[in-house]
């Protein structure tokens, strides 16, 4: 065998084995879609099947049997609601912050980076008691307000490095000739930033979606997502494995795509802005 | 901009985030510091350190202690391990490539309650789940996963969702390596491990470390796989800090005991912070 020949013999055995990784690696996923199509019998037939006649039953009997609607409804907005609030929040600063840097700007962000580092758990009791005390328990106001502030370093430092990519001679030309600062950022500034924006918040949404400590620890029936209602099928073994398979399906499926969508700002955001 | 303008938009996002961090937390620093249980409303009063005694002497505080550091551990050399092997492997082109890739990370935005209960019911079910299935059809017995290996279990669940993060970050790093220097290497006949060795791992080391920072900070965190597949047990073979803290303020309601175990929470994450905010910084350009 010439070197060349085993060169791509050892491409090939590379790229099998780069299939066999992702396949495995996406099983678990593949199996819950499956199993949402299955009838409760065959969910948790011996053996388990892979084919049988598929059935549409349990995404009709969600909404009969459960809330799945109201809970869908909850997660999109809190997690609409605490993306836009952040967003609403950290575009003026990260724009101030990126066009006029001063001594303390990186330190600033820093620090507010570190607040995300903070668990969660260590400000569980003052946060429940504050929520109990304000009547926010079990509101959608109450996760609006932590998944903006718990996302909120985050999206700072993403708008901050697209805001800072924006060259500054676009904006001294505007300034030339007059503009005012509103109509500069309108104008000017915004229609650059947008895809920086609309990619921020796609990943602010998808954290949001996902999150699951919040929404189990101070919702119990109202204001409950979809993370905390699937928790809530942990109880009954064996049973209703369709079912949940079914809603998991449905509270799963637009968030993995947004992830797809989202992969450059993930990287990003989720190493706070060290791995570009 | 003028000056004043400049400070008038930073201080929303300051100001917020100041009252959101210095609020909960001398709350619980103040809880911490008095005796504060729901069940006796009547027994009140500043007691020191006692609530900081109180978690630390508890007979679960120990073995919580040892899951959560075993728990971070193993997750962290399963995905940095594994992360890299498969980077490696996708780092070229071939057909579907896009796909694998896509498929590669899904398990990364499935929510933590849906993996969970997908491999606690499907996977892992001494009965019913697949994972049985498979053994009996190799004369095997079942494993009682949740059951006899209750940690084992948390850490293939919460490995399979972050593998995926390590390889993402693996991955956008390779593509920035030098491919002339790789070439230059391979006709220097430098095999694969001594380019491995010698190009690609010094090319990983900050990606490397940022992943393991990142992750150690989530993990200490890790509640909602818990909460879901074991909730702690059986006894607290599978408790971790962050669950025995959970406990003991929402089924034993001392907040005193539970608030002096979130400073301690607190702590063990601020050690990780450090490095982490140090990482950064060398990142961060203003």
């Amino acid at each position: 065998m010439t070197d060349k020949q085993r060169d791509i013999w050892k491409n090939r055995i590379a790229v099998f084995f780069a299939w066999v990784a992702a396949l495995l690696f996406f099983f678990p996923i593949f199996w819950m879609v499956l199993t949402g199509f299955k009838t409760e019998n065959q969910a948790i037939a011996i053996p388990p099947l892979l084919f049988f006649e598929p059935t549409l039953e349990n995404f009709t009997e969600i909404n009969e049997r459960t809330n799945y609607s109201k809970f869908a409804l909850n997660s999109i907005i809190t997690s609409f609601g605490g993306t836009l609030l952040a967003l609403l929040i950290a575009i003026p600063s990260a724009y101030a912050m990126a066009f006029n840097p001063g001594r303390w700007t990186k330190d600033i962000l820093m620090w507010m980076l570190s607040t995300k580092m903070l668990p969660a758990v260590g400000v569980l009791m003052p946060i429940y008691f504050l929520a109990q005390n304000s009547g926010l328990y079990d509101t959608k106001a109450v996760l609006v307000i932590i998944y903006a502030m718990i996302n909120l370093p985050i999206v700072m430092l993403i708008l901050f490095n697209y805001f800072r990519e924006i060259p500054k001679e676009i904006l001294e030309a505007s300034r030339m000739d007059g503009t005012s600062t509103f109509n500069e950022i309108r104008q000017v500034v915004m229609p650059l930033a947008w895809g920086g924006i609309a990619s921020t918040a796609l990943l602010s949404i998808i954290l949001c979606w996902n999150e699951a400590f919040w929404s189990i620890v101070l919702t119990t029936t109202d204001a409950s997502t979809l993370t905390a209602f699937v928790a809530s099928f942990q109880a009954p073994e064996g049973l209703f494995w369709a079912k949940v398979s079914a809603v998991s399906t449905l509270a799963c499926a637009p968030i993995v795509v947004f992830g797809w969508l989202a992969q450059k700002q993930l990287v990003q955001g989720m190493t706070f802005g060290a791995v570009k | 901009m003028n000056p004043a303008l400049v400070r008038w938009l930073q201080a929303p996002s300051i100001v917020l985030l100041l009252i959101w961090m210095i609020v909960p937390l001398s709350m619980t620093i103040y809880f911490s510091t008095i005796r504060y249980n729901l069940l006796y409303p009547e027994r009140k009063g500043f007691i020191g350190l006692s609530n900081y005694e109180f978690f630390y002497t508890d007979p679960s505080f120990f073995p919580a202690l040892i899951n959560t550091l075993v728990l971070v551990g193993s997750v962290l050399v399963i995905t940095v391990v594994l992360g890299l092997a498969v980077s490696l492997l996708i780092d070229r082109p071939f057909w579907g490539r896009g796909v694998a890739r896509v498929m590669l990370i899904s398990p990364f935005f499935i929510m933590p309650t849906v993996s969970a209960l997908v491999w606690k019911n499907m996977l892992m079910d001494p009965n019913n789940g697949l994972f049985a299935a498979l053994a009996n059809a190799l004369g095997m017995t079942p494993i009682e996963w949740l059951q006899d290996l209750p940690l084992a279990s948390i850490i293939i669940m919460v490995s399979w969702q972050w593998t995926p993060f390590a390889i993402l970050i693996f991955m956008t790093s390779l593509q920035s390596q030098d491919q002339e220097q790789k070439e230059a290497a391979t006709l220097d006949g430098a095999g694969f491990w001594s380019q491995f060795f010698h190009l690609t791992l010094p090319h990983l080391a900050r990606p490397i470390s940022i992943v393991i920072l990142i992750q150690m900070i989530f993990h200490l965190a890790i509640f909602a796989e818990i909460f879901v597949t074991t909730s702690g047990g059986p006894g607290v073979q599978s408790t971790n800090l962050t669950y025995l803290i959970y406990i003991q303020s929402q089924q034993a309601f001392d907040v005193g005991v539970a608030s002096a175990g979130g400073v301690f929470a607190i702590i063990l994450a601020n050690i990780v912070a450090i490095f982490l905010i140090r990482a950064i910084g060398k990142t961060l350009t203003v």
